[in-house]
């Protein structure tokens, strides 16, 4: 797992619950570090270390850990860079899903070893779209659900987002075990969120200029 | 017609039609020009860039400077360059610089197209344009979000070095080992001393200073100097059994720590040695270096209780007496001296 991921994994619980808390994390973990290093690489196993050792630390369902994780990556003062990044993909939010199929590709033209999973989206028309990914470990849908949530908001979007399947996938070859929210494709777990796009322009949202994010213009 | 040659005259039936406002979409920075070079309308970008009224009704050289190819003086050279790649930039702004196309149309005008080129990101930012400004065909706003995440690539990959280069700088603080000759440094030498005073074995102190070294280095050059060093280092070794220690300590400076010697008789014939192994000649790229030593010993025997420091300064006593006497020399520390 890419060292970007775990590290924004991390910056995540460190922000929300606290350094202490975090080592606590880690430390539980079995982490061999304090921190990830951003541009290594990790073995999949530590980032899912992390996940189950938050589980616990925290007393919380690891869905709910996800999604939240997923939110703060934008929403945190930190993730400022990230939601700029995601708002090149669209003017509107509507744009913004149609530009989620590009992510893998657009990731790995700013870090070429940096692997996204696939995102594949259907629209059902009347605002109803399904989101698909394949991910690289069990929950990882919940994080692209808590992400979805604050790019949303950032445009001013309402919208309605609900994983449609939870069946349980422990047979199928799920790369983490045990998978309590989605299904398993052959080669590996599939997630699944269904986006209810009920009033593109429901509030302001976030302003977004173009040029604002390189150096000498003003963040 | 002022078409350019190769470039085929549309007949009328064969020319496109187009509505008010599909340029617009199409090529938000177009302009269209008169057979005088008078501008006729302009593409919605270009209007922000310039202002209202800025631009139709002015005549396109006033406004812009044709930089390449070169002689673009009149709007007649327009029109025979037609077809070619033009850089162009706002009258008196060089540092807009602008590219662009010319082609005529089917009424004796010109249609031109420009795009801001590298110099996007500085446009974008004086003219804060938005994606509504670009044609959605246009991969402008790729690029800004491309410079965005080298940026952000680029800072984290700083960060990183910044953070190895503390690392590494904590690194050689920690290190124990003379880098150049392989042998301990002086860090090393003060544990290994230190060692040695807390525990019961006895131990000899030698301190070792090059001879004519710096001749060595000024005649023949620090590669000459290095060379030499680390075979002085490979003579000490030779020396030394296992539990001694040898450390360079300066440039030209090594202290050996010996292990379990109380005799100083037996300590000078090491030194005597070492000495006499240090006077060989020394082979070095077709030249011969010429070196020799003196060494200054005691030993912690002597002191009724040992300190480092105090052998130390004893050592260095017995070194400045042996270099007194005509170096080459091995003198034992002894009080009454």
């Amino acid at each position: 797992m890419h060292g970007l991921i775990n590290r924004a994994l991390e910056n995540v619980l460190r922000q929300r619950h606290g350094a202490a808390q975090w080592r606590r994390i880690a430390a539980r973990a079995g982490l061999p570090f304090e921190s990830f290093e951003p541009l290594s690489t990790y073995d999949v196993a530590l980032t899912e270390a992390v996940i189950a050792a938050a589980c616990r630390e925290l007393e919380r369902p690891r869905d709910s850990i996800l999604e939240d994780v997923g939110t703060a990556l934008i929403s945190l003062p930190a993730g400022e860079r990230l939601r700029r990044l995601l708002r090149f993909g669209g003017v509107t939010f509507h744009d913004f899903l149609y530009s989620l199929e590009d992510l893998p590709a657009r990731a790995r033209l700013a870090l070429p070893d940096l692997v996204l999973p696939g995102l594949r989206l259907t629209d059902l028309e009347d605002g109803e779209f399904r989101l698909k990914t394949d991910v690289p470990f069990a929950g990882a849908g919940c994080i692209l659900m808590g992400l979805l949530r604050a790019m949303a908001d950032d445009y001013g979007a309402l919208v309605l987002l609900d994983m449609t399947t939870t069946e349980d996938c422990t047979a199928g070859g799920c790369p983490a075990g045990v998978c309590a929210t989605g299904v398993c494709a052959t080669g590996g777990c599939t997630e699944e969120i269904t986006i209810l796009l009920l009033d593109a322009a429901h509030a302001e949202g976030r302003p977004f200029d173009l040029a604002a994010g390189v150096a000498g213009g003003g963040r | 017609m002022h078409a350019a040659p190769g470039l085929p005259t549309l007949a009328p039936d064969r020319c496109l039609m187009l509505p008010a406002g599909v340029l617009d979409r199409l090529m938000p920075m177009y302009l269209h020009l008169s057979g005088d070079g008078t501008i006729l309308a302009h593409g919605p970008t270009l209007g922000k860039i310039f202002g209202p009224e800025r631009l139709t009704g002015h005549r396109f050289l006033d406004l812009f400077d044709v930089r390449s190819p070169a002689g673009m003086g009149s709007t007649a050279d327009l029109f025979a360059r037609q077809g070619q790649r033009l850089h162009l930039c706002l009258r008196g702004r060089t540092d807009v610089g602008l590219r662009g196309l010319a082609l005529a149309d089917a009424a004796a005008g010109l249609v031109l197209n420009l795009s801001f080129g590298i110099g996007l990101v500085d446009a974008v930012r004086q003219h804060a344009l938005t994606d509504a400004d670009f044609a959605p065909t246009d991969l402008a706003v790729e690029m800004l979000y491309l410079v965005e995440a080298k940026h952000a690539v680029l800072e984290e990959f700083q960060r990183l070095n910044r953070a190895l280069q503390g690392a590494k700088v904590a690194a050689e603080e920690q290190a124990l080992t003379d880098t150049l000759t392989g042998l301990r440094n002086r860090r090393a030498l003060d544990a290994a001393l230190a060692a040695a005073c807390a525990g019961r074995r006895a131990f000899a102190l030698m301190h070792l200073d090059l001879d004519y070294f710096k001749a060595v280095n000024d005649s023949l050059g620090h590669a000459a100097g290095d060379h030499v060093l680390r075979h002085v280092a490979r003579v000490l070794t030779r020396e030394m059994r296992a539990g001694d220690t040898v450390a360079r300590v300066g440039g030209d400076e090594f202290v050996i720590l010996l292990a379990g010697v109380t005799d100083p008789d037996h300590l000078s014939q090491v030194a005597e040695r070492i000495i006499a192994g240090l006077s060989q000649p020394i082979a070095y790229e077709g030249e011969v270096c010429r070196i020799g030593a003196s060494v200054g010993m005691t030993l912690s025997t002597t002191y009724p209780s040992c300190e480092a420091e105090q052998m130390s300064q004893d050592a260095d006593h017995a070194l400045y007496a042996a270099k007194r006497a005509g170096r080459a020399r091995a003198v034992v520390f002894s009080a009454h001296d």
